[in-house]
């Protein structure tokens, strides 16, 4: 059964359509990405699934209850992003007041102040908290009452490097209990290795939705090979194999996903010539452009 | 009910705020003021020392009350829309009329607390001055329960500002306009039309129900005894002593129920 389920789901404000079409599943356990730019209804997709806005046309359905029930409510989880609380509350007595709210004890809501690195901070007033601590205390309330299905809008925005990692390893934990999580980003790099599947988002449109190595290989994108060679041979793989020179002694160069292996065999042809190899595979910022590209994606109007 | 968490949020945040102290210490600062001075002339009038300061705290709430009110108020819904809040509030199992009962419930604690003390002050002066002789509970319980009607119906106005404009600032501004409309051009109005229509049509049948229509006139009714109105107060009173006492309770008490219903009808249709 799946936490959360998107059927052809559109939403027009006035004559602006945000979302337009989008289908989407996500199963217990599933970590998805929601890629897309600034505006591409990212934001739009997760207030729908909430119910704070209403949808156009299409349906929603989150653990078989309406969007916006107190049912769903009472089962999913949800960061906002950038997200804000009263400042002249401490993090304790907001996150207290959330859990009693989700009607969970507040040893909980303690138990998730330590887990998310702010029980040192907990009863200090959020209006002297950093960005990233209101994040945390953003992050701790949405793991509140071990939610179904969780919703983190930009979860990792603003962060140091290690507090993503951190973040990272609670969504972790979060999907192997067996919740669903849904998280936007356009920090690309750091989803690589940690969700399930990508939903490429553009324009409103659904562009993509599937494994990292699922769209590697619809996207049909070149594979990229760095030789380094000895100096004075590099110019004469260069011209050889149709590569590009660079940094001095390197060359790069660009094949096919089917033709990689003849290709690798060629360059092993040069023997002592050749110092080292590197295979480079299309990486996430490459696949997002390829799929939101006007002319890339494959996509028919 | 989860609307007694919001509260209990509400009432914390008020207190942090200095919300409480601030209404407490206007209350208790202008009763104190009122009552002293108000004792001075009552030898000479002959009125009892409670009748003169009961008039005189009457006089008072009717411009602080609503004021009170309408600065609690005003920011409840706006604030949390413009700071971000009210979106993830939203996202809770909780309906959006729990939300507005439960800050409704902790402003209105915050409102009676202020009250109490004010007249606790007046009380305990009146004890002080004159002794008990005279001093029955009916008065001041009188007093505090139309002033929270007074409160609540302010209330239930600002909360109806705030989900309607969305920005504080907005909102601020408006409530201040209608608090200036309510208590203070609304009387002058009814008082130019009173003497230009010299006792005609419109003072007979039109100006009882608009007097008892605004509540700070109905409070003002029901709190000013009609005997003693004539001789202290220069005020519209005198010429409602025609108006039932019933019209104004019942103004009263609709006041409140009418604007919170309005808040909650516009603040079920808020998208934040």
């Amino acid at each position: 059964m799946s936490c959360l389920r998107i059927d052809n789901v559109s939403k027009t404000y006035g004559t602006l359509q945000t979302v337009r079409g989008v289908s989407l599943r996500i199963v217990p356990g599933e970590r998805v990405a929601l890629l897309g730019h600034n505006g591409a209804g990212k934001t739009t997709l997760m207030r729908m699934i909430l119910g704070l806005t209403a949808i156009t046309s299409g349906m929603i359905d989150v653990l078989g209850h309406a969007p916006g029930s107190r049912a769903a409510h009472a089962l999913t989880g949800f960061l906002p992003e950038s997200v804000a609380f009263h400042g002249a509350l401490s993090g304790r007595e907001q996150l207290h007041h959330f859990a009693r709210l989700k009607s969970v004890p507040v040893t909980q809501a303690d138990a998730l102040l330590e887990r998310v690195g702010l029980d040192h901070a907990a009863d200090r007033k959020i209006h002297t908290y950093s960005k990233g601590m209101r994040q945390r205390v953003g992050l701790a309330q949405a793991l509140l009452g071990r939610p179904r299905l969780a919703l983190l809008d930009e979860p990792t925005s603003g962060l140091d490097p290690i507090s993503r990692h951190e973040f990272y390893d609670i969504i972790d934990e979060l999907a192997a209990g067996g919740t669903a999580v849904l998280l936007s980003s356009h920090a690309l790099t750091e989803l690589e290795t940690r969700t399930d599947r990508i939903a490429i988002l553009s324009k409103g449109r659904l562009l993509a939705d599937g494994s990292l190595a699922d769209l590697r290989r619809q996207a049909h994108l070149p594979v990229r090979i760095q030789v380094t060679a000895r100096r004075e041979s590099a110019e004469n793989i260069a011209r050889t194999l149709g590569g590009q020179r660079i940094n001095g002694a390197s060359v790069l160069l660009s094949c096919p996903q089917e033709e990689k292996l003849a290709l690798l065999e060629r360059v092993t042809g040069f023997g002592e010539a050749v110092r080292d190899v590197d295979i480079i595979p299309a990486s996430l910022e490459e696949l997002y452009r390829h799929y939101s590209a006007p002319e890339g994606g494959g996509e028919t109007e | 009910m989860k609307a007694f968490a919001i509260a209990r949020l509400e009432l914390l945040i008020a207190r942090r705020n200095m919300w409480v102290a601030t209404s407490v210490i206007l209350m208790a600062l202008f009763t104190f003021v009122l009552t002293l001075a108000g004792g001075a002339p009552t030898g000479t009038l002959g009125a009892d020392p409670l009748t003169v300061a009961a008039t005189s705290v009457t006089t008072l709430s009717v411009y602080l009350i609503p004021l009170i009110g309408l600065l609690l108020s005003f920011d409840a819904i706006a604030g949390e829309a413009e700071r971000g809040t009210l979106a993830l509030g939203l996202t809770y199992p909780l309906s959006r009329r729990e939300i507005l009962l439960g800050k409704f419930a902790a402003h209105l604690a915050v409102l009676a607390f202020a009250v109490a003390i004010g007249l606790l002050v007046m009380v305990g002066l009146i004890l002080w001055r004159h002794g008990s002789a005279g001093l029955s509970p009916e008065r001041p319980l009188k007093l505090f329960a139309t002033s929270l009607a007074l409160g609540a119906s302010f209330l239930g106005i600002g909360y109806f500002v705030s989900a309607l404009v969305r920005r504080s600032a907005v909102a601020s501004g408006i409530v201040i306009l209608i608090w200036l409309v309510c208590i203070v051009l609304y009387d002058l109005g009814l008082l130019g039309i009173l003497i230009a229509d010299e006792g005609g049509t419109f003072t007979r049948d039109v100006f009882p129900w608009l007097l008892a229509a605004n509540p700070a006139d109905a409070f003002r009714l029901i709190n000013m005894p009609a005997e003693t109105v004539s001789v202290l107060s220069s005020d519209l009173g005198a010429a409602g002593s025609v108006v039932g006492t019933g019209m104004a309770l019942a103004s009263l008490m609709l006041w409140p129920l009418l604007t919170l219903f309005a808040a909650w009808l516009v603040f079920r249709r808020l998208e934040p």
